[in-house]
C-alpha cells in the first residue's frame, strides 16, 4: 500500500517494477478491482484537491482523490450538482471513472465519463492529458478501465445546475415485476432519476413485487418559503447507525426477508410530489452509518448485469432463480439504462440492469451466479466489473466483446504490464 | 487468483494420486480451476491422476515425481512443482493459488515397533511435509497471497495405541501447520488445516471402518466448501469435532480399551 505524496512520487512507484501496481479509492468496491496480492496498491489522499469551480462553463477541476461527498460538499450550496451520482457519495473521482459509475438517471444522462472533459493518466511510460477529442482511444479505456490503463490524477467534470436542495419525488408500489418494468417504460423518460427496488425474497407470485422511486431536482417554486428565508442548501443523511457488537451473520435468510418484507411495507401504494432532501434520495445507505458491518465477517457478493432493452426477461429469470433457491437478497435495485459509453470496458448498455446483494455462505450460491453468467452472456449482456469478485473468466470475452481494443491501447501505454489488479490475473485480462 | 469463495484458479497437490486429492481436483476443475501440478512418488498413477484431472476440467497438467522419503530435497520439490505451475503454458497468470498437502503413509499395528517403519512413516508423513509446507509458504508470501491446506487426521487428535506412529506425526503436523498459520498473519498466506477421520480409501483399504467413517469425496466436499472461509481447522465430517471433544477426555484406560 503507498500513498504517494504528489505526481513525481507516483512516477516513481510505476517505474519501480515488481508485481503489479492498481489504483484504490474508497475501498467501497466489492470486488477485487482495487487489490493487487504481492503487488502496489496505490492510494491517493495527497492528491484530493478540488480546483476552482468555472461557473460560466458549469465545469470544476478536481484531483482524483477527492471523494464525490466533497466534490458535492464544495458546488452544491453554489447551485451546482455532480452529473452522475452512485448509490454512495464515498467514492472518489479517480475510482468513479475507472469504473464509469452511473446513477439513478443513466437512461437520460449517460454514466460520468460522458461528462468528463478532459482527464491526466499517470501510465509507466509517462503522463497523458486525454479527452474524448484528445487520444480518444486512452480516454475511453481509461473510461471504465478499472485502472488498467494508469492511475487517474485530475479530471475535469461538467456539472449540472439546480435550484435546491430538495427532490420532488414521485413513489409507486408495484404487486409484481411485468408491472414495475411497464411502468419504468412506459414513464421513466418523463423524470431525470429513476430506480426500483425489487423484492426477490417473497415467493410465488410475489417474487419481484418492487417499488419504483422516481423524481426531478425541485425548482425554487416547489419548496415553501420557510421563516427566516431559506436555508442554504446542504447534505442531510439520516441519522441510523448499525450498533456495535452485533452478532455475525445478522443477515442471514430470515432477518433479510423480513427486511425485504418491511421495505415493500413502509412503501406507499403511490405518493406523488413528495419533497425529499438530496442525502435521503440519493443515498439511502449513507444514511445508516457502518451498514457494511451488517454482513459479518465473510461478506457478501454483489452481482450486477445488463441486459438489452429486448432481454427483460433475464431480469424476470434471475429475480424467479433466487427466489425458487431461497437465496436471499438484501437489496436488489432495478433500472433502465440508457445508451452506453464508447468504452470498451465501461459496463451500462441500453436495456435493463439489475443489481444483487448477496451474502456469502449458502452452499449453491456459486453455482447459481455461474447458472446466471451463462443466462446473462447469452442475452448478449454482461456483468459489472466494479462489482464481481467471481465472474467465470471464460465469459468475458462474450460480455466484453471489445477487449482487444482494451489490450491494444495497455500495449502502448504500459508495455511492461506493470498495471494490473487481482481482478484483471483473475479474469486473465491482457 | 482466488474468487470471492476461495476458488482457486491454480493448484499444487503434494500427493497428488491419494484419492482425497483427486476427488479435491475433480471438484476444483469443475469450478474454476484450470492449472494443477501434480506432485507424487509414482509416475504411472500421477498419469493417471493427470488424465482425470484434464477430464474434470484441467487445461494445463504439469506432473512432478517426488521422493517424500527424501526430506533434505523436499523443499526442491516445492521448487519444482511452483516452476511447473508458471511454465505449464499460456493462460495461466503463473501464480499458485491453493496448495494441497495430502502427503502420508499409514502405519498398522503389527509393524508399529519396527523401527525402520517407524522412521519411514515419520518421514513421509511429518518431516517431508513440513519441509514441504515451509518452502511452499515461503514461495506464496514471496507472491503475496495465496491458502495451504494441509490433511491431517483425527489419528493425531488423541493418538490410538493402533497406529501410533501415524497418528503422532499428524499430530505434529497438525501442530506445524496451526503455528505455521499464527506465523504467517499479515502475510496474505493462510493455512487451513483438515481432520478427516475414519476414510475408506486406497490407504485404508482391507481395514476395519471406525464409526462416522466417511468417504473422499465428503472430505473433499469439505474441503472445497472450507476454502471458502477463514477457519484455521476443519473437521470432516464436522460431527467429529464433537466426537472428538467428549474422546479427547475420556479416562486413558478406557481410551487404552477402545477397540481398533
Amino acid at each position: 500500500m503507498a500513498q504517494p505524496r504528489d505526481g513525481a512520487a507516483l512516477r516513481a512507484l510505476l517505474d519501480a517494477g515488481g508485481h503489479g501496481l492498481i489504483p484504490r479509492g474508497l475501498g467501497r468496491s466489492y470486488g477485487d478491482a482495487a487489490q493487487c496480492g504481492g503487488g502496489t496498491v496505490v492510494e491517493l489522499p495527497h492528491l484530493s484537491r478540488i480546483r476552482e469551480l468555472d461557473e460560466d462553463a458549469g465545469a470544476i477541476e478536481v484531483e482524483a482523490g477527492a471523494s464525490l461527498d466533497a466534490v458535492m460538499r464544495h458546488t452544491l450550496g453554489r447551485g451546482w450538482f455532480p452529473p452522475v451520482t452512485p448509490g454512495t457519495r464515498q467514492v472518489t473521482i479517480g475510482g468513479a471513472l475507472a469504473a464509469d459509475v452511473h446513477g439513478k438517471n443513466h437512461h437520460r444522462d449517460g454514466s460520468i465519463c460522458r461528462h468528463v472533459t478532459e482527464l491526466t493518466l499517470e501510465a509507466p511510460g509517462g503522463t497523458h492529458v486525454v479527452a474524448p477529442d484528445r487520444d480518444a482511444e486512452l480516454f475511453w479505456a481509461t473510461a471504465g478501465g478499472m485502472g488498467l490503463t494508469g492511475v487517474i490524477t485530475r479530471a475535469t467534470l461538467r456539472l449540472l445546475p439546480v435550484e435546491t436542495d430538495q427532490m420532488v419525488v414521485d413513489t409507486d408500489r408495484f404487486e409484481d415485476l411485468d408491472a414495475v418494468m411497464a411502468a419504468m417504460e412506459e414513464g421513466d423518460h418523463r423524470y431525470r432519476y429513476s430506480v426500483a427496488w425489487v423484492d426477490c425474497t417473497a415467493g410465488g407470485r410475489r417474487a419481484g413485487r418492487a417499488v419504483l422511486t422516481r423524481g426531478d431536482h425541485a425548482r425554487r417554486e416547489d419548496v415553501p418559503l420557510r421563516r427566516g428565508g431559506r436555508r442554504p442548501p446542504g447534505i442531510q443523511d439520516g441519522h441510523l447507525r448499525v450498533p456495535e457488537g452485533l452478532p455475525a451473520h445478522l443477515l442471514n435468510g430470515l432477518t433479510i426477508r423480513a427486511f425485504n418484507e418491511a421495505w415493500y411495507r413502509r412503501a406507499p401504494r403511490r405518493r406523488h410530489g413528495e419533497l425529499q432532501p438530496l442525502g435521503r434520495f440519493f443515498h439511502p445507505l449513507d444514511g445508516v452509518a457502518d451498514w457494511n458491518r451488517l454482513y459479518g465477517p465473510r461478506g457478501f457478493v454483489q452481482y450486477q448485469f445488463a441486459v438489452g432493452p429486448a432481454h427483460g426477461e433475464v431480469v424476470r429469470q434471475a429475480v424467479d432463480l433466487l427466489s425458487a433457491r431461497r437465496l436471499p437478497s438484501f437489496l436488489a435495485v432495478l433500472k433502465r439504462f440508457g445508451p452506453g459509453d464508447p468504452g470498451p470496458l465501461s459496463f451500462p448498455m441500453a436495456g435493463w440492469t439489475l443489481a444483487l446483494d448477496l451474502p456469502v455462505g449458502p452452499p449453491t450460491l456459486p453455482a447459481s451466479l455461474d447458472e446466471l453468467d451463462g443466462v446473462v452472456a447469452a442475452a448478449g449482456g454482461r456483468v459489472y466489473l466494479a462489482k464481481d469478485a467471481r465472474l467465470r473468466p471464460e465469459l468475458l470475452a462474450t460480455m466484453y466483446p471489445r477487449l482487444p481494443e482494451l489490450a491494444a491501447v495497455r500495449r502502448r501505454v504500459d508495455p511492461a504490464g506493470m498495471l494490473r489488479s487481482d481482478l484483471s490475473r483473475r479474469l486473465g485480462i491482457d | 487468483m482466488l474468487d470471492a469463495f476461495g476458488q482457486p484458479q491454480s493448484i499444487v497437490v503434494l500427493g497428488g494420486t491419494s484419492d482425497i486429492a483427486g476427488a479435491v481436483v475433480d471438484r476444483l476443475c469443475a469450478r474454476r480451476c484450470r492449472t494443477v501440478v501434480l506432485a507424487g512418488r509414482d509416475a504411472e498413477r500421477l498419469a493417471e491422476s493427470a488424465a482425470r484431472a484434464e477430464e474434470a476440467g484441467a487445461e494445463r497438467v504439469a506432473q512432478v515425481v517426488v521422493d517424500a522419503t527424501d526430506v533434505p530435497g523436499a523443499a526442491a520439490s516445492v521448487e519444482r512443482c511452483f516452476a511447473a505451475a508458471g511454465d505449464v503454458g499460456a493462460g495461466g497468470d503463473g501464480n499458485v493459488d491453493v496448495v494441497l498437502v495430502a502427503v502420508g503413509v499409514l502405519s498398522g499395528r503389527e509393524d508399529e515397533l519396527d523401527a525402520a517403519h517407524a522412521a519411514r512413516v515419520a518421514a513421509v508423513t511429518y518431516a517431508w511435509p513440513v519441509a514441504a509446507i515451509t518452502r511452499a509458504a515461503a514461495l506464496l508470501a514471496e507472491q503475496g497471497y495465496g491458502r495451504i491446506v494441509v490433511l491431517s487426521s483425527v489419528a493425531g487428535v488423541r493418538v490410538r495405541r493402533a497406529n501410533f506412529v501415524y497418528g503422532s506425526a499428524k499430530a505434529g503436523l497438525d501442530a506445524f501447520a496451526r503455528g505455521l498459520g499464527d506465523a504467517l498473519q499479515g502475510t496474505g498466506v493462510s493455512v487451513q488445516v483438515v481432520r478427516p477421520g475414519f476414510v475408506r480409501t486406497k490407504m485404508t483399504e482391507g481395514m476395519p471402518a471406525a464409526p462416522f467413517a466417511t468417504t473422499a469425496d465428503a472430505v473433499a466436499d469439505v474441503v472445497v466448501a472450507g476454502l471458502g472461509t477463514p477457519a484455521s481447522v476443519l473437521w470432516a465430517p464436522p460431527v467429529l469435532r464433537a466426537v472428538f471433544a467428549v474422546l479427547s477426555r475420556l479416562p486413558a484406560a478406557i481410551w487404552r480399551r477402545l477397540p481398533g
